[in-house]
């Protein structure tokens, strides 16, 4: 929190001497002792799996990139000599193509709490607009790196992504050609891919940076959505170390363990088969989707009948979000005290299942097998075109008219004063009495 | 700052001084433009792939009926045969009403090599290649999001906007055309 004061003490001769000259030591020992609300639940854990997920991308994709060759004609071989001939090289490819997996899990829930908690609002508007820029640097940077090993539905997928920007009117073709750096995708696309795709995860560090400061100086948000009073701050705050490094250590191995059934007994669950055919710039592939964690946002492009509106559409899911704390009407924060805000936060979430599994499917195909449908427009009634359509209208209404309304009209639950109210019978205040004295004894 | 402004402005300096900082700005974002646009313009397509811009195609390879991909500019190039009953069928279509991008088949093709069709092979929508012979309307279809093109390549249903792209391309002889 901002009102954090140091209670670092140099002990030995060379912590003095650093201490004067660059307090590298106090900053830890400063970060170590943040005090944190006490009510932190396990939502709360998925910022520190994700700091990992970002370590473990860059160490097994900086060991990659000292196999890998970004040529057209060597980058599928070698990518199967990593594979087969590498030492150990088939596990770290298998970490850092399952990795980016787990790393879009653990960010799908981390904003689904920032959600349905409220954290976007004020003071941590910043928090969250940074952590929407570090969304979609992910997005370009998985998209990217799965380019990379040249396979059948890389090269088609940055064919289909990037024909995206040729769809923009009148620059978009000029531009298209600047991005691949040719009429078609081709060598010079694959290097310029592999070179961005080695830089942005830094961007995304550096950005992680200023979420953490943002974070720090606006304090934590918690289950309860108060902020904690000052003179509440010694009773409602505990040091981050060690109550939270063991409580994210403890998820941190709760996913790890997800990660390594997937590393380990399937790493290919998540992938397509025909990224194992090396591309052919000749031949589409019959059935091009993208990675799973994509496909949600796949769906609105297909939803809309026009090509440049379905790009726009898609940007602009991802664009709401930035937007987010000014169309949230409500003051309360969490969604513990908005009833009626939370049944339309559970449809989000299986709305934003469905546009994912929408995405999967053919759109003509029928949703309903051989249920009696009739044409409506351009499809089916009873096909995945006209579901997609319907949840998209849904993703689209939650920010831009449900938000704005339900903050408005609903009437939130009483929120307790204090985040110890609502579990301590006279809202803490027996139990923080006896907190000095315990501190006294430790003395 | 506007005290200094008030102060200064007597004698004459601020409105000096305003002009030097204008200036130096002004050179320096003129400068920092000049440095930065070799760096972007790096990223166009280089001379070498520039060069590969023109090709020669044997037309007798094409039996009636048939189709024969080839690859310019790192893209599949269509040049197909059509049989009579394919553009008997094209030309009945000419002012069909569901034509996104109304285009006769005549302009389309080469005065005097109506049967050939050289289209570029990338879905006008998203850029897949489309399997001939699967469509509705006798010609392509686009598996990856369902746009359907007649056998003149023009676009009929679906997402795509346009017709497939004929490129710039002339008969050298009666069997050789040049693309590009």
């Amino acid at each position: 929190m901002s009102a954090h004061e140091s209670t670092y003490v140099p002990k030995t001769g060379i912590e003095k001497w650093l201490d004067t000259r660059l307090p590298i030591v106090r900053f830890g020992a400063d970060y170590m002792s943040l005090p944190t609300p006490r009510n932190l639940n396990y939502w709360w854990t998925f910022g520190g799996i994700l700091a990992l997920c970002l370590v473990i991308q860059i160490a097994t994709g900086v060991i990659l990139a000292m196999h890998y060759v970004p040529n057209t004609e060597l980058a599928f071989a070698s990518v199967e000599r990593i594979m087969r001939d590498v030492n150990g090289g088939d596990l770290i490819r298998y970490t850092h193509a399952n990795g980016a997996s787990m790393f879009f899990i653990a960010v799908y829930l981390h904003m689904l709490r920032g959600l349905y908690y409220g954290s976007y609002k004020a003071p941590r508007e910043m928090i969250w607009i940074v952590g929407c820029l570090i969304f979609f640097l992910m997005i370009a940077t998985a998209f990217l790196g799965y380019v990379l090993p040249w396979g059948q539905m890389s090269y088609w997928g940055a064919e289909v992504i990037t024909n995206l920007i040729g769809a923009i009117p009148v620059v978009g073709e000029p531009v298209l050609i600047w991005l691949r750096g040719g009429p078609a995708i081709d060598n010079a696309t694959l290097n310029r891919f592999f070179s961005l795709h080695y830089l942005l995860p830094f961007v995304i560090a550096g950005c992680v940076v200023l979420h953490l400061w943002a974070l720090h100086h606006a304090g934590q948000n918690n289950p309860v959505g108060i902020l904690i009073p000052k003179d509440r701050l010694k009773k409602d705050t505990v040091p981050f170390h060690p109550y939270f490094t063991v409580k994210d250590g403890f998820a941190i191995v709760l996913f790890l363990i997800l990660f390594a059934i997937f590393v380990f007994f399937m790493p290919n669950a998540l992938g397509h088969a025909d990224n194992y055919i090396p591309a052919n710039p000749l031949v589409t592939p019959a059935h091009i989707v993208p990675e799973w964690y994509m496909l949600p946002f796949y769906a609105i492009l297909r939803a809309i009948p026009d090509k440049f509106g379905g790009v726009v559409a898609m940007f602009a899911a991802i664009g709401v979000l930035f937007v987010l704390p000014w169309l949230d009407t409500s003051k309360v924060r969490s969604m513990r005290y908005r009833p009626a805000m939370r049944t339309f936060f559970v449809i989000f979430v299986l709305v934003g299942l469905g546009l994912g599994w929408c995405g999967a499917q053919l759109p003509d195909a029928p949703v309903v097998p051989g249920m009696p449908s009739f044409q409506l427009f351009d499809g089916q009634l009873n096909s995945y075109l006209w579901l997609t359509r319907l949840f998209t209208a849904y993703y689209f209404a939650f920010f831009l008219i449900i938000m704005p309304i339900v903050g408005l009209k609903e009437t939130p639950l009483p929120i307790p004063a204090t985040i110890s109210e609502p579990v301590l019978p006279g809202g803490g205040d027996a139990m923080t009495a006896a907190a000095p004295a315990s501190a006294e004894k430790k003395g | 700052m506007a005290e200094s402004v008030v102060t200064e402005g007597e004698g004459g300096d601020a409105t000096r001084r305003d002009f030097i900082h204008i200036a130096a700005g002004a050179a320096a974002v003129g400068a920092g433009v000049m440095a930065v646009w070799p760096l972007i313009n790096q990223m166009n397509p280089a001379a070498d792939t520039l060069a590969l811009a023109s090709i020669e195609f044997d037309m007798t390879k094409v039996q009636e009926g048939q189709q024969v991909v080839i690859k310019w500019q790192g893209k599949p190039v269509f040049v197909r045969y059509r049989t009579p009953a394919e553009l008997q069928r094209v030309i009945a279509d000419n002012n069909a009403r569901d034509l996104k991008e109304p285009q006769t088949d005549a302009e389309r093709t080469k005065p005097g090599h109506e049967p050939y069709l050289v289209v570029l092979g990338n879905c006008t929508h998203l850029g897949c290649i489309p399997t001939f012979g699967t469509g509705d309307f006798g010609g392509w279809f686009c598996p990856c999001h369902g746009s359907h093109y007649d056998a003149s390549g023009r676009i009929r249903k679906g997402p795509a906007p346009l017709n497939l792209v004929v490129p710039e391309y002339e008969f050298l002889s009666d069997t050789r055309i040049k693309i590009g």
